[in-house]
């Protein structure tokens, strides 16, 4: 198809404001799915991306209308996966900013509203539900209207949910949204945004063609992974996998790899032909590092090589994800986890336990530090107990926060942000109700319970974005528990120095209720290095022994003390001290008030 | 080694008999032991069929006097007069005989049947001599019943009693045990038995007590220095974890229960009745709890029906081990050494809970406090594999 009649085009939307129903309607529409076969949200195919109403991962289908063929593709919908978002971005020449008409433009869609702009795509504004009761579509299609610097008439006014308004989306997006540029005849380029596992086909790669032409069975490279393979099968989405024998320049469409391991195809790679490669890779490719770090242990040891299996299985579909063996004395054999953020963090925990049913220990998350030793020499860390206790000196990442709140949250977001060694940026009025806010914050302070916080202080109301802005040195701790004299390492924080204390009080407190009486005392402490900051004592237990003695039902009685010895069993050893596990998961969701 | 219905062995040689009678008056609310309320028109054939399940199992008995006979409920003295010494007459003799009996059933007359029939032992439930937590107990005993029984006992010429006393009755405050000891020891008897009280979830009692043995729970510990200390210091041994026995100066009696120091010693016992369990040799069996199944049973010439389970011989130590680490005597690491655990008696013994006499060990006080936690540590995996249980009737 000549470029003329193509439409590259993503859905910007915050969550729940309709992108998936949309998408839904489109298909519909266009009748690349009957309405039978329609599943709600067809195109967020993972069941937990299902359940949590979010897309976690992109996914492009192409549909055709009065003429032309349109490429609609998906967006993750989390700032864990902002990369992601961007080279989907790239794959596009046009973005529908899709807003409530109910709740207004939010964090989140501002924040990939002005990556698709500085990407130069053509923002076609839509308002969606504005069959709610509660919607005010006049003074939203204001919001929006300011946000792209258009004219309020210009964004069109739908219902996603009764299909109202959504054709004339499509004819706009023809109108107004450019065609592709780009060179059919050069030697073939096409960027990888995003890719998935099948376990008999190996890696799929997304791709949207720039120049040139794709055959199948070609021999392929990845030019920044310098990898190389053949084409095993072409195709686009309609929605299921629909085999082609080329994807021409402007196209987007599917790869098979036949690659077994996903890290050999990242992306925002460039992939070209073996026979006729291209010189230059497209622009943009960055190779994403995980931010945020957590020990994952099974409950059950027995767990360990399942874990492991599952890790590795999700790690095919999940490029952003690291792991690598860690020991806990407390916890045992583990692994040491990187993520992207948070929500990365809580997807694959849940997928974990869900898809393969284990039951896990999440240690505190922490972020990625960069140590200055004694001798100068920069290490980075990603586990508190790897910090060196005499660093000279300890830089942390910093996020550029973007929160809109209604106005009377404001003073409530100010202190909150202040309290988390926030730096302050600016502020506006998005309306005459609701404000933005920018922050400099550190992304420890945002992976320490910070969102439910915003949740919290603003009843629901706020919205919260960010970006990374690197590294700043910071009066950074470790801090250490200790019990009955031996540290904990699986309870080992960073903090800012003024946060020791309150955050080793209510560590030590939680502990010396959580743990059980033993047959002595057990003193639990924090401590910085060799200081002991706060201390308390789980006191002996004085009676553990049933006096009844059945007379000659010894089996009755060697069955408690069996009972009790499986009890006992289940345990973790720290030291001399039995630790129940629910201590440890009571301890790791502790937040700054101690609960 | 035992040798179980051996052509070649006319008897067997267990030295310890336990009999089993349910009846009661009444069936306390916190009670789990195998009881029947009234029925006093089947306690001449329940005896009948104890005789019976006797002459079954007579060949597993030694032929000399047996060490210990023990009759045990419910209340043995419930029983019908004329029963009750028919059962008592026909019992292989021993050289201590104990009777267990409550207050209430306590008469002049009993005593002389009690007497008569070669009965050495009384053991009299007590459990407090405060009237009212009596009344929580459901007990059918006054404190005046109690003290009249006791009286009684000693005045027929019993010469060996034992006092049961139970703490952690629901209502029940510090100074009421303090002086449910002092009361005790005011009426000297030559044992005392301080149990707590155990209640079982989901029965009568606890549904009734809830939340106030939830309190009581967090008192036990406390109750069970107090009811330790004070026995010892008005001249008890507590020679095992519930048990005291007096020692006087001048008195070179050995007081404590020789049929419970065989069960903590791991000794073989015959068990006959409803509930009652036997452990010969490799062999253990548990009668079932039904006394109109159990009574038709063996009168009409079956074994009753039993739950068996087979006990090695390494088993049969770990238990050994497991009830002798009751006792305040030492236990020779070199005979227990296939079921301690090395590392955990030196751990005990660093932490003060276990003490050494040369290669022998036994818990400190404070380890018997701490009994179930420093045996766990000090014994070793008992090896059950759980699969050697079977119901049968044989």
């Amino acid at each position: 198809m000549s470029l003329e009649r193509i439409r590259n085009f993503s859905i910007i939307a915050h969550i729940d404001h309709g992108k998936s129903t949309l998408a839904d309607r489109i298909l519909e529409l266009t009748h690349t799915v009957s309405k039978r076969e329609m599943r709600d949200q067809l195109l967020d195919s993972m069941e937990l991306e299902r359940e949590r109403g979010i897309t976690i991962k992109a996914q492009a289908v192409r549909v055709e209308w009065k003429g032309h063929q349109l490429n609609l593709i998906d967006t993750p919908g989390h700032v864990d996966f902002s990369y992601e978002v961007s080279r989907s971005l790239a794959a596009c020449e046009g973005a529908l900013l899709v807003v409530d008409a109910a709740q207004g433009v939010e964090a989140q869609t501002l924040a990939n509203a002005y990556l698709a702009i500085e990407n130069d795509l053509e923002i076609v504004p839509v308002l969606n539900k504005i069959d709610l009761p509660q919607a005010r579509p006049d003074e939203i299609a204001s919001e929006v209207a300011d946000l792209v610097g258009d004219d309020a008439s210009s964004v069109i006014r739908i219902s996603a949910k009764t299909g109202e308004g959504v054709a004339e989306i499509l004819d706009a997006a023809i109108e107004l949204i450019s065609p592709p540029s780009g060179e059919p005849t050069a030697p073939a380029r096409a960027l990888v945004f995003d890719s998935s596992y099948d376990q008999y086909r190996g890696v799929i790669a997304f791709v949207r063609v720039v120049d040139g032409v794709f055959q199948s069975g070609a021999g392929l490279r990845a030019m920044a992974a310098e990898t190389t393979f053949e084409a095993e099968e072409l195709g686009f989405f309609s929605p299921e996998r629909t085999a082609s024998e080329t994807l021409a320049a402007g196209e987007v469409g599917y790869v098979v790899t036949g690659l077994k391991d996903v890290r050999r195809l990242r992306v925002g790679d460039t992939l070209t032909t073996v026979e006729r490669p291209a010189t230059e890779p497209l622009p943009g490719y960055k190779d994403v590092k995980p931010m945020v770090f957590s020990g994952l242990f099974p409950t059950d040891s027995d767990d360990y090589p399942e874990l492991r299996d599952a890790l590795e299985r999700l790690q095919l579909n999940d490029a952003a994800l690291s792991f690598e063996p860690e020991t806990s004395t407390a916890l045992g054999f583990g692994f040491r986890c990187g993520f992207l953020g948070l929500l990365h963090l809580e997807i694959v925990r849940e997928r974990l336990e869900r898809e393969s049913d284990l039951d896990l220990i999440v240690t505190a998350p922490t972020v990625a530090y960069v140590a200055t030793t004694k001798t100068g020499e920069k290490v980075e860390v990603h586990k508190p107990t790897d910090m060196p206790l005499d660093a000279l000196s300890i830089e942390e990442p910093y996020i550029r926060a973007t929160i809109i709140v209604p106005k009377e949250y404001v003073g409530s977001m100010m202190e909150l942000a202040q309290d988390r060694r926030g730096t302050f940026g600016h502020m506006e009025y998005l309306s005459e109700e609701r404000v933005l806010l920018t922050y400099d914050l550190p992304l420890a302070e945002i992976v320490f319970d910070f969102y439910d916080q915003l949740k919290s202080r603003t009843r629901g109301y706020a919205s919260f974005d960010y970006e990374l802005i690197g590294f700043q040195e910071g009066e950074l701790v470790r801090l250490d528990v200790l019990l009955g004299g031996d540290t904990v390492d699986a309870l080992s924080l960073i903090v800012h120095k003024d946060r020791a204390y309150g955050r080793g009080k209510a560590l030590v407190e939680r502990l010396r209720k959580e743990i059980p009486r033993q047959m002595f005392d057990v003193p639990v402490q924090a401590a910085i290095g060799s200081r002991v900051i706060s201390r308390e004592t789980v006191k002996a237990k004085r009676k553990d022994v049933l006096s009844k003695c059945y007379g000659g039902d010894v089996t009755r009685k060697r069955k408690l003390i069996e009972k009790q010895k499986a009890g006992k069993k289940r345990m973790r050893q720290v030291g001399s001290v039995e630790v129940p596990q629910e201590a440890f998961l009571a301890v790791l969701n502790l937040n700054e008030n101690g609960k | 080694m035992h040798t179980v219905g051996d052509a070649d062995t006319d008897r067997g040689d267990v030295r310890h008999l336990y009999v089993h009678v349910p009846f009661c008056r009444h069936h306390c609310g916190y009670c789990d032991f195998v009881t029947a309320v009234g029925r006093q028109s089947e306690h001449s054939g329940y005896v009948d069929a104890l005789l019976a399940e006797l002459r079954r199992e007579e060949h597993l008995l030694t032929s000399d006097a047996l060490d210990t006979v023990f009759l045990g409920g419910g209340t043995p003295t419930y029983l019908e007069s004329k029963a009750l010494a028919r059962l008592l007459r026909s019992l292989p003799p021993g050289r201590e005989v104990t009777v267990e009996a409550n207050p209430e059933t306590v008469t002049p007359e009993l005593c002389e049947v009690l007497l008569a029939h070669g009965v050495t032992r009384v053991s009299l439930g007590a459990q407090t001599f405060e009237p009212e937590l009596l009344a929580t107990l459901e007990r059918q005993a006054t404190p005046e019943i109690v003290r009249g029984a006791f009286a009684t006992l000693r005045q027929a010429g019993m010469a060996n009693l034992s006092l049961d006393l139970i703490y952690g009755i629901p209502g029940q405050r510090t100074e009421q045990l303090e002086h449910d000891v002092h009361v005790a020891l005011e009426l000297a008897p030559e044992h005392v038995s301080v149990y707590e009280l155990e209640a079982k979830p989901g029965t009568r009692f606890t549904m009734a007590y809830g939340a106030e043995l939830t309190r009581q729970s967090d008192q036990l510990e406390n109750y069970m220095e107090l009811a330790t200390q004070g026995l010892q210091a008005g001249g008890y041994r507590w020679y095992e974890t519930a048990n005291f026995c007096l020692t006087q100066e001048g008195d070179a009696r050995d007081l404590r229960s020789d049929h419970n120091l065989a069960y903590w010693r791991g000794k073989d016992y015959l068990g006959l009745g409803v509930g009652a369990v036997s452990t010969v040799g490799e062999q253990r069996w548990k009668n079932a709890a039904s006394v109109s199944g159990y009574v038709s049973a063996v009168l009409g010439g079956d074994a009753p029906a039993r739950s068996n389970e087979h006990v090695d011989a390494r088993l049969r130590m770990w238990e050994r081990a497991m009830l002798c680490l009751r006792l305040d005597d030492f236990l020779e690491e070199d005979v227990f050494s296939d079921v301690l655990d090395p590392q955990g008696v030196e751990r005990m013994a660093t932490r003060g809970l276990v003490e050494r006499d040369g290669r022998s060990i036994r818990l400190t006080p404070r380890g018997r406090l701490l009994g179930n936690a420093v045996t766990i540590e000090v014994l070793g995996e008992s090896g059950e594999l759980g699969g050697s249980h079977s119901a049968t009737r044989r």
